[in-house]
């Protein structure tokens, strides 16, 4: 853990219900600066639905995010909520904020999506450019009638900058839906990444990738935390990839947090074993 | 195929359009002073006044369903507010209690008479634009308020809401109550009208009725491409193909959907402006949900997500109902006399028909998504091609 380092993501208590379900169940974890992280637990754990939090896409039903220092997510069960809630901290937290993806993105957190959703009439160079849309200063009328040239400019060549970067220059104009699996998935870090980001979190980045892909995406994932100066949380299936290079990882089980440590921690706990990884026939 | 441009095709673009759209003009001026109202062709000048009034409710529809992908089908109730808000305003007050012979108007100035008043000839032509400004505003307010609540809504939903609220729009500016503003449900009428725009430059005197609507049409148009092309229009098409990953990239859903939203209702409501201003009448039940309907048939016949196509799309539909089917409806048509089986209403089944046949063979429309100056840099780049190989 680099505790010397500030903590960029910090949460804590997080529960998230949908009616009698409970999704995640009082989950905590902290993040420090240029960390890579991960999140794994077998289908149905609830690691999604904890990364949905964190964007802002559900509000959780209780518990605390805060990011880089501040708190940007809290809620505690109210209205309908607050008779069936079953968590434990009620009471803790008290105030209501739950902010919209949008917001959580300004901020300095992206993500990428686990089916991948990529602009699909746009091309790759398009896809990229767009992302860049939240750092305009230029409002509705400069833009229309043509007075941020200079910005325009500007952002069409970190977008290409960043095209370079990510090993996506011979396929620019593409359509983005065009390219191969691995390649859409490179583009869908492009452009999260294009949006300037201190966390950059990835859910499932190996899904559906062959081996030899996964591979290079894991060298890719180490790459672009030294060139980017990100911090990176991700869920991941492919134990290797997580091994590889992942510095922490906690263990989701039934939505409730049941082992977490480096990764040659986890692999020696019975618990994750039990639940998750198993007896291994074949690496 | 849409083709990416390199910045020197661009460029050729962009020198392409500005002479094309000022050859554009200039014929339609020529045309203006060379054909008149008596004239066997005059149904060209017709077509052109009512074309560029419904390109620009196309054009203005095709950002919001096409560009935005939200489906919304209120354009008629916008437009009824801009033509409602142009003819009030333009009104001369000599004509006024004619006009609301069942009520006391309320307002008791014209803009065209105001600003001719205090500058002249000049404040004539500056009065009735700024009368066409207020009724785009006046729609862009409308739509803000409608907004709120209906934006929230997505696809089919939206556009019950919609047309919803382009009803009630009607059914309030028919609303006797409203009589002394509206003058209820009897039409507006003797306001500026195409038919009367002529000037005097030096000696020569020029009649604009065709001008006008069409110059009106051209800049608004041309408005909407640079909001499209700008940052703020690829937002619109990010919302369009995937609104989790456009909010998650940083776009705010809620805000861009109203720009888009009370952009389009603007320029619907210069298009209900100028409509009022071709056909010298304004009257809330002729802004029924068919009108919607009809413009979305020019959206989708020209291509959903291309602006040339809705151009195109609005010019054929006009031309095609208004002029060169007319026979149909009368008894002869391309020299066939056939009076009983070509008499009223025969136009609108040949119509349809070909609507069908288009449909079926353009299933994305005429142009797709594609726009003129896609094609010109595909032919440009064929060629180019075709003479390397040459060689």
């Amino acid at each position: 853990m680099r505790k010397d380092r500030p903590c960029i993501l910090r949460v804590e208590d997080v529960t998230m219900q949908f009616g009698g379900v409970v999704a995640v169940n009082n989950f905590s974890m902290e993040e420090y600066e240029g960390e890579i992280v991960a999140i794994i637990g077998p289908n149905g754990a609830g690691k999604t639905t904890a990364f949905n939090v964190i964007t802002g896409v559900y509000a959780p039903t209780n518990g605390r995010v805060s990011f880089n220092g501040d708190c940007v997510i809290e809620n505690y069960p109210h209205g309908k909520m607050k008779k069936g809630y079953l968590g434990e901290n009620a009471g803790k937290y008290t105030k209501v904020l739950e902010p919209t993806p949008d917001r959580l993105t300004a901020l300095g957190m992206a993500r990428t999506f686990q089916n991948i959703r990529l602009w699909k009439s746009m091309t790759v160079f398009d896809n990229v450019l767009i992302a860049k849309h939240l750092k305009r200063t230029s409002n509705l009328f400069s833009a229309t009638f043509g007075a941020n040239k200079a910005e325009e400019k500007q952002q069409r060549e970190e977008a290409d900058a960043l095209i370079e970067t990510v090993g996506l220059a011979g396929v620019r104009n593409e359509l983005a839906t065009s390219l191969p699996y691995g390649k859409q998935r490179r583009l869908e870090i492009a452009r999260a990444l294009a949006t300037e980001p201190k966390l950059l979190l990835l859910d499932e980045p190996a899904a559906g990738m062959n081996p030899q892909e996964t591979v290079e995406l894991t060298k890719f994932i180490g790459e672009i935390r030294d060139a980017f100066h990100v911090t990176i949380l991700l869920i991941e299936h492919h134990m290797d990839l997580v091994m590889d290079i992942s510095e922490r990882i906690y263990v989701l089980d039934f939505g409730s947090m049941i082992a977490s440590g480096t990764p040659a921690e986890i692999q020696a706990n019975e618990k994750v074993i039990d639940a998750y990884l198993g007896v291994t026939d074949d690496a | 195929m849409k083709a990416v441009k390199t910045p020197e095709e661009s460029r050729l673009i962009s020198w392409i359009s500005f002479f094309a759209v000022l050859i554009f003009l200039g014929l339609v001026l020529l045309l203006d002073q060379l054909i008149k109202p008596t004239s066997s062709v005059y149904m060209l000048m017709t077509v052109l006044q009512k074309g560029s009034v419904y390109a620009l409710a196309a054009v203005s529809m095709n950002l919001l369903n096409g560009y935005t992908g939200l489906f919304s089908l209120g354009h008629a109730g916008f437009m009824l507010i801009g033509a409602y808000t142009y003819a009030i305003f333009t009104i001369p007050s000599t004509s006024r209690d004619t006009v609301y012979q069942y009520f006391d108007a309320v307002v008791r100035f014209s803009f065209p008479e105001t600003f001719s008043n205090a500058m002249g000839p000049v404040g004539t032509a500056l009065g009735v634009l700024v009368a066409v400004i207020l009724a785009g505003l006046l729609a862009a307010v409308f739509a803000y308020l409608i907004g709120l609540p209906v934006l929230r809504l997505k696809s089919d939903y939206l556009a019950i809401a919609t047309l919803g609220f382009a009803e009630i729009i009607r059914a309030i500016c028919q609303w006797q109550k409203l009589g002394p503003i509206t003058n209820g449900s009897n039409l507006l009428k003797s306001f500026a009208r195409t038919s009367k725009f002529k000037v005097a430059v030096g000696g020569l005197k020029l009649t604009l009725s065709t001008f006008v609507p069409v110059l009106i049409a051209t800049v608004s148009i041309i408005i909407i491409v640079k909001l499209i092309n700008s940052t703020y229009g690829r937002a619109f098409k990010a919302i369009r193909d995937d609104e989790i990953a456009a909010e998650a990239m940083g776009i705010n859903l809620a805000r861009h959907k109203m720009i888009s939203f009370t952009v389009s209702s603007f320029f619907a409501g210069v298009a209900g402006a100028m409509m009022a201003m071709v056909l010298s009448i304004a009257q809330a039940s002729n802004f029924k949900s068919a009108m919607t309907y009809e413009i979305l048939l020019m959206v989708v016949l020209g291509g959903i997500g291309s602006t040339s196509g809705s151009v195109i799309g609005s010019f054929l539909f006009v031309a095609a109902s208004e002029w060169w089917l007319r026979g149909l409806d009368s008894g002869s048509f391309l020299g066939i006399e056939a009076p009983n089986i070509f008499r009223n209403g025969f136009r609108l089944v040949v119509f349809s028909i070909i609507i069908m046949i288009v449909v079926l063979f353009f299933r994305q429309g005429i142009m797709g998504e594609r726009e003129i100056s896609d094609l010109i840099i595909l032919r440009r780049r064929k060629r180019k091609a075709g003479k390397e190989a040459a060689k």
